[in-house]
């Protein structure tokens, strides 16, 4: 269980996070929406560590996160996964060895279990003989999902997911959504991912949190968030120009 | 006024942030290098990367000092009847000073450049962020192997530019300006002493420091975007090539002490 509490964050004096409060639950899948520079990322970041809040904390199971060192961090690291927006793999290696990449660094198993483990979490992202191809000749959408089959790699109990269907046509989209539903059953991993598609939304989330100008507005089901009168999260669901959020 | 107030302060700023960031980047290296796992994979990558593949360039710039100094330098000594010493002079100024600098310069701008768009290239794109959130300590990862490529593979490259630059020149000296091979062979085992060529090798130590750790420092720290990538590349050639000459001034005076 991830307890957020009143975290802030500014970069040059101009303020991000201004005092974030947030439960995930584990074991559901908790999807942060809000539009584009609102600090999604910068949220997510705060989660696995790669920044640290000016003010309040994040609590894992009762650890102090947001207060541990590198070393305390690391090990905490290995309990998480993170898919990238980008997929960040590395180019200059194969497939199979982004995918088996964070075993090689953290076990000390045989290389040929870890290539059962590749060729496993490759098929459960719908992917087959794809091992030795390199990162530059696969598709966003295949990116994508060796990104996802990473992420899942060391079997985390946490899986961050940094705008999952970005740049991704409506089908693929779907097709990712449902490899997260999928994934996400199976292993009864606790997923958090920040997005806009509000399509996704609606598809995967067990909680939907509204981030809008550094607070977290509104949380709910899906349902919930469908019948909101809130005129700042009804303006973002229906995507529409004129409301309270002024478009510059 | 106050602009140029302004504008100074926050160079001196920007030149003591720089300074402070690049020292801690050595100092996280330097502890990284003692704790294993030692990454001999990525360390080999980086010296084949950093060495074998500059030795064309090395060879060529070595070979064309070597012959233009035996021809600037038989022009000068010609004048009061020295031609003899063509050989020692080629050797010496090789060997003391231009094999390791220009093997600086030269690997500077194939492979510090190079280093700089990888690493840049990988903070753009989160790939550096994603060795974080596996666990995995960039500076280690990264930074470590290139750097001991640096300081390993610039020596041994210094020693084939000082010996192909003896090579040409030697050429030169006794097949074009018809000086006596014994004579040009002997006045140099005459005059250069061991002590000049590990000079040379121990500041190239220093130059193959300098190159990887600006190259890294500029690559890890590279933002925005691809024109940012671009900048961390050109910004590592201009920064290392200006170390460079800079230590070899300092490291030249402390060994005539």
């Amino acid at each position: 269980m991830i307890k957020i509490n009143e975290l802030k964050k500014s970069f040059n004096n101009k303020k991000v996070l201004d005092g974030i409060n947030l439960d995930v639950e584990q074991g559901k899948i908790t999807v942060i929406i809000g539009r584009s520079g609102e600090g999604k990322s910068v949220l997510i970041k705060h989660i696995i560590g790669l920044l640290k809040p000016d003010e309040g904390n994040i609590m894992l199971d009762g650890e102090e996160l947001t207060a541990m060192d590198e070393k305390e961090l690391n090990n905490i690291r290995k309990r998480f996964g993170m898919l990238f927006q980008g997929a960040a793999l590395f180019d200059s290696m194969t497939v199979a060895e982004n995918v088996g990449f964070p075993l090689r660094e953290h076990t000390d198993k045989h290389e040929d279990e870890i290539m059962d483990i590749v060729r496993d979490k490759l098929k459960r992202v719908g992917l087959v003989g794809v091992e030795d191809m390199m990162p530059a000749d696969l598709s966003g959408g295949m990116k994508k999902r060796v990104g996802l089959a990473r992420a899942i790699a060391m079997d985390p109990e946490i899986v961050l997911f940094d705008e999952p269907t970005t740049g991704l046509d409506p089908i693929m989209s779907d097709s990712i959504a449902h490899l997260m539903l999928e994934t996400q059953k199976d292993l009864k991993t606790t997923y958090i991912a920040i997005t806009h598609d509000i399509a996704l939304t609606y598809k995967i989330a067990d909680k939907v949190a509204m981030l809008h100008e550094g607070r977290i507005i509104e949380t709910g089901t899906v349902d919930e968030i469908k019948a909101t009168i809130n005129p700042v999260l009804r303006q973002f669901i229906e995507g529409r120009a004129e409301g309270p959020i002024k478009v510059y | 006024m106050r602009e140029l107030f302004e504008y100074i302060g926050q160079m001196a700023e920007d030149f003591v942030r720089i300074t402070g960031e690049i020292f801690l980047m050595l100092y996280q290296s330097i502890m990284w290098m003692f704790i294993p796992p030692f990454k001999l994979r990525n360390i080999f990558k980086q010296m084949e990367f950093v060495g074998v593949k500059s030795m064309f360039v090395v060879l060529l710039t070595g070979s064309f000092t070597g012959m233009v100094l035996a021809l600037q330098s038989y022009n000068a000594l010609k004048r009061f009847g020295a031609e003899s010493l063509v050989g020692p002079t080629v050797a010496l100024s090789m060997a003391r000073e231009l094999g390791p600098v220009l093997t600086g310069l030269m690997v500077t701008g194939r492979a510090g450049s190079a280093m700089a768009t990888e690493l840049g290239t990988m903070r753009v794109t989160e790939q550096i962020d994603a060795l974080y959130t596996m666990a995995v300590n960039p500076i280690k990862y990264l930074v470590v192997p290139r750097i001991l490529a640096g300081i390993l593979m610039l020596p041994v490259l210094t020693v084939i530019a000082d010996f192909i630059g003896v090579a040409g020149g030697y050429f030169i000296g006794v097949h074009v300006l018809n000086i006596n091979p014994g004579v040009y062979i002997g006045r140099t085992v005459d005059f250069v002493k061991m002590e000049d060529i590990f000079d040379g090798i121990t500041k190239s130590f220093f130059f193959g420091l300098i190159l990887s750790l600006v190259a890294c420092y500029q690559g890890f720290y590279t933002k925005g975007g691809a024109e940012g990538v671009g900048r961390a590349a050109t910004n590592s050639v201009v920064m290392s090539s200006v170390l460079i000459l800079i230590a070899d001034y300092f490291l030249t005076s402390m060994m005539f002490k």
